[in-house]
């Protein structure tokens, strides 16, 4: 199976890159590598030549929020190895402010996938040629995947007849949002149903 | 030089008049000679008409309802597809559906079309586009408003990107409910579209 090859790979990246491997994690036959952040290229760029690794495709490049944390953003990196068959997960931290150097020059397909995590998220990367906004509305503020950001957003837009353009507009919302409970209460609720309060037993 | 008027008629090509020498009456030369048309024998459906108009006076039509019920029957529609209605849509154009038998034929400019069909989620992002596509299609110009997203938002209702209803940019003929309408469904409101013109489609300005 592929996870005994993984667990070769993961003794052989500590002895390779040290302490730039901060974390190693299996979970569900995958292996997860979170790495030192100021030293990503040149892991990135190992694990793309380096005999051993082959992780020629970057698969994936996103970002994840921790609200809670110091270090709020992972970014996250899929790689694909097609000549060893495997798949890995590599994961730097870093917040708002510091930059994540990025890796264009290692992956040219990063370009937009970086675009598409400082969109949604804020993360900063260093030296990317073109780090504008790929999804969202031109003129857009806010980073939308950031657990801070509200759901419904600050702007709505509507046609005025009077301007003969679309304009934007603060949100009104005519019903707030809800969120329903589909729990069956014949289903074992996992809470006190209503009217059941004061019931004992 | 004088012109002998008996050997005259329909010059056939071998110079021979096609009359077999009889003399011709006077006025009979310009008739027609198709064979097989008598002018004594009379059509009888031109006969028939004849006579109603004798009767009844002249047929009149409202410039309006013809005009109208020609409009619904030459519905270009502009293939305004956003999200996974406009397979449905596509779906409905194809054979097994056929809107073309209504007349309906997709076009890709706006210039060309009557109708829009606004077929998915409209974003923040494509609500100044989908504007100016509108703005740019001529009178007189009809929208159909697809699906539950191009409706209200549907899915993506309290979402930061997504009009709330696509008529909050365009004016909306015929509103489609389903998430995504069947291929029927979208055929069904097209015909209440057709219905909608003869009912009140005006060629007033």
């Amino acid at each position: 199976m592929s996870l005994e090859k993984l667990n070769a790979l993961a003794e052989r990246a500590k002895t390779d890159f040290k302490d730039g491997i901060l974390d190693v994690a299996f979970a569900y036959g995958e292996l997860t590598l979170t790495v030192e952040r100021e030293r990503i290229i040149e892991i990135m760029t190992k694990l793309k030549d380096g005999e051993h690794y082959r992780f020629h495709q970057l698969i994936d490049l996103t970002g994840v929020d921790y609200p809670k944390r110091d270090l709020r953003f992972d970014v996250v990196y899929h790689l694909l190895s097609l000549t060893k068959n495997l798949r890995i997960r590599v994961k730097v931290m870093t917040d708002e402010v510091v930059p994540v150097a990025s890796l264009r020059e290692v992956y040219p397909n990063a370009d937009w996938y970086e675009r598409e995590a400082f969109d949604m998220y804020g993360i900063l990367f260093a030296n990317h040629p073109d780090l504008r906004r790929l999804l969202t509305d031109y003129g857009f503020e806010g980073h939308p995947l950031r657990k801070d950001f509200p759901m419904t957003g600050h702007v709505e837009v509507r046609y005025d007849e009077a301007q003969k353009r679309v304009v934007y507009e603060p949100v009104k919302l005519v019903q707030e949002f809800r969120k329903f409970d589909f729990m069956s209460p014949w289903e074992g609720a996992s809470y006190v149903l209503p009217g059941d309060e004061k019931a004992s037993s | 030089m004088g012109v002998d008027l008996s050997n005259t008629g329909l010059i056939s090509t071998s110079g021979q008049p096609l009359s077999s020498g009889q003399p011709l009456a006077a006025g009979m030369a310009a008739r027609s000679r198709v064979e097989g048309y008598n002018p004594d024998i009379h059509d009888k459906f031109f006969e028939q008409v004849s006579a109603e108009l004798n009767e009844k006076g002249f047929l009149v039509a409202a410039a309006d309802d013809v005009i109208t019920w020609a409009r619904t029957g030459s519905l270009m529609w502009m293939t305004f597809g956003l999200a996974c209605c406009a397979v449905e849509m596509m779906q409905a154009s194809m054979p097994r559906y056929d809107m073309e038998r209504f007349g309906m034929a997709p076009r890709a400019s706006p210039r060309q079309s009557d109708l829009m069909i606004v077929a998915g989620t409209l974003t923040n992002k494509m609500a100044p586009a989908l504007r100016k596509v509108y703005d740019q299609m001529p009178d007189p110009r009809y929208v159909l408003s697809m699906g539950s997203c191009a409706n209200g938002g549907g899915y993506y209702h309290y979402s930061y990107s997504v009009v709330r209803g696509c008529d909050r940019v365009v004016p909306v003929d015929v509103y489609v409910p389903g998430c995504p309408p069947s291929a029927e469904a979208l055929l069904y409101g097209l015909l209440q579209l057709q219905k909608k013109i003869r009912r009140n489609g005006t060629i007033a300005r």
